[in-house]
């Protein structure tokens, strides 16, 4: 018994371990347009930064933002500015909390999305209902990687 | 906002400091291609109509790439054009208990049907709100054929609104918003401006704010319904209205309204008003 519940404990932790000790998006608060510290405790991996920045599914970012980093793929957007630069432009707690909820940091008209909080607009899809467009570590990898975007 | 950055991006360009602009991509803005079609000439662009908040209006052919242009310039090209013969042979079957085609009551198309697609949506006082083509071909179905309704996207009821629209091609869009319509205009302006879905956006935000720039793969334009239905290269075939509005507001992780409702109608008025003065382009195609 004690092995099996052991055996499944590590399953989950496998899988959702980084949900269990995120910050819930209702409890993660922006001051003054930054949030100091990691969403998961963690380093964020540029690595996969760059990857989750790119996917259509995922961030999407490159479908608004020119990046040179990315030239090697098709189909940069011009709806935002682009991103080349901005780690030097940003610190890590100001980029925390544009990609958290964008509105509360460049301001409501914005068109960006904000990828970890609940406040979506009117009727979200059921498969995307009370679901944030990105997981906290996605969040703190993307951050990793604006930070090597650097002039 | 859009507007600033854009002149930032402009002046860095002149600049030479964003040489090629976007990989793989067009650059912005509409373009300033002629759209003439079997030799007539269309309004693809037109002074914004009073409480629209752009410079000027463009329809959604400009911001297309010179291959898709060029299949809307001629009939023979045009792969919606089979949908309008087959809306000809329709026009002339008589269907339903009372024995009746369009024909019968309506005589030839091209006369009866000159300039009503440009007028639609138009305030019906018996539907005591404002009737589409669609509902309206549906009504003259159902109470003056005796014949079963067509579904919204069905290929009849698509070759036939792509008939009657073909009618108006290059006359001006001309729809009223005032007396019984207005309530139905401010019901399509506020869902326009509604942010929807988990990306949080409104068709503003896309249509209004942006376009011109890239999207990704795609060159936003004005989002104009002066071409519908239209052929739609990623659909390989023809749609409604309704159904580019239903895949606008999936696209954004939203629960689209349903083909018919009061809700896109409401909508599909509110554009119409936006594209005022642009030529009717059914059937447009479109990628
Ligand atoms: C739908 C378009 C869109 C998407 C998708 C998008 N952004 Fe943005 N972003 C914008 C716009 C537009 C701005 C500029 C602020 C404004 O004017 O609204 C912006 C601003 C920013 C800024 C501030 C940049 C500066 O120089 O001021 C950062 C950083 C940023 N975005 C990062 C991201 C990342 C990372 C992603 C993906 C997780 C992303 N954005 C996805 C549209 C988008
Ligand atoms: C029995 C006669 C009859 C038949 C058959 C008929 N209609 Fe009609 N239709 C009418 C009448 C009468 C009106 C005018 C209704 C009104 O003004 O309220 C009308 C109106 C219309 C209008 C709107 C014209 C406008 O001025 O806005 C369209 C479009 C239309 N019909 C299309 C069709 C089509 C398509 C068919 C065949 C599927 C059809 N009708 C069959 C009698 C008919
Ligand atoms: C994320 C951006 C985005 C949003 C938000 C959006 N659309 Fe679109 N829409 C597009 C793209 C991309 C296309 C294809 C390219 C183009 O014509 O802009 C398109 C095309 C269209 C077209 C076809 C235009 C033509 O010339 O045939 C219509 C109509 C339209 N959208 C309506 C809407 C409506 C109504 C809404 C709000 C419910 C909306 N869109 C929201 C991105 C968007």
């Amino acid at each position: 018994m004690w092995k099996y519940s052991a055996v499944l404990l590590a399953a989950l932790i496998g899988t959702n371990s980084a949900i269990a000790a995120d910050t819930a998006p209702t409890d993660v608060k922006i001051n003054e347009g930054e949030i100091s510290s990691s969403l998961t405790g963690k380093a964020g991996d540029p690595a996969s930064g760059r990857e989750w920045y790119a996917g259509r599914k995922l961030g999407n970012c490159l479908a608004c933002h020119q990046t040179t980093d990315l030239k090697e793929l098709p189909f940069h957007g011009e709806v935002g500015p682009p991103m080349d630069g901005v780690a030097d432009r940003y610190e890590v707690a100001e980029l925390r909390a544009i990609l958290v909820n964008s509105k509360e940091v460049l301001g409501d008209e914005t068109i960006m999305p904000g990828f970890y909080t609940f406040k979506a607009g009117v009727r979200v899809a059921d498969k995307f209902q009370n679901k944030t467009i990105l997981q906290a570590q996605q969040v703190e990898d993307i951050i990793a990687y604006l930070k090597t975007l650097k002039e | 906002m859009a507007k600033s950055r854009n002149s930032i991006a402009s002046i860095l360009a002149a600049a030479g400091i964003v040489a090629a602009g976007v990989y793989g991509t067009a650059s912005a803005g509409p373009d300033d291609n002629q759209l003439i079609v079997e030799g007539q000439s269309m309004v693809t662009e037109a002074a914004a109509p009073e409480g629209v908040e752009v410079e000027k209006i463009y329809s959604g052919w400009r911001f297309r790439s010179s291959e898709t242009q060029s299949l809307q310039m001629d009939d023979f090209e045009n792969p919606a054009m089979p949908l309008v013969d087959i809306g000809t042979d329709i026009w002339g079957t008589e269907d339903g208990a009372a024995g009746k085609s369009c024909q019968s009551c309506h005589n030839d198309a091209s006369d009866s049907m000159k300039g009503i697609r440009a007028g639609y949506p138009k305030w019906s006082d018996k539907r005591g709100k404002p009737h589409t083509l669609e509902t309206q071909i549906n009504e003259c179905r159902t109470d003056r054929m005796e014949a079963k309704a067509w579904k919204w996207e069905s290929s009849e009821m698509l070759s036939m609104t792509a008939l009657v629209g073909f009618q108006s091609r290059g006359m001006p869009v001309n729809v009223t918003t005032d007396g019984p319509m207005t309530k139905w205009h401010d019901m399509g302006k506020d869902l326009y401006f509604t942010r929807v879905g988990q990306l949080n956006m409104s068709c503003a935000n896309c249509h209004e704010d942006n376009y011109g720039n890239m999207i990704r793969a795609d060159h936003l334009s004005q989002g104009q319904i002066n071409g519908f239905p239209t052929y739609r290269l990623k659909w390989g075939g023809v749609g409604s209205s309704h159904r580019r509005f239903k895949g606008c507001m999936e696209n954004i992780r939203a629960v689209a309204y349903k083909r018919g409702s009061d809700e896109f109608i409401a909508l599909e008025l509110y554009l119409a008003s936006r594209g005022q003065g642009l030529s009717v382009e059914t059937p447009a195609v479109r990628n």
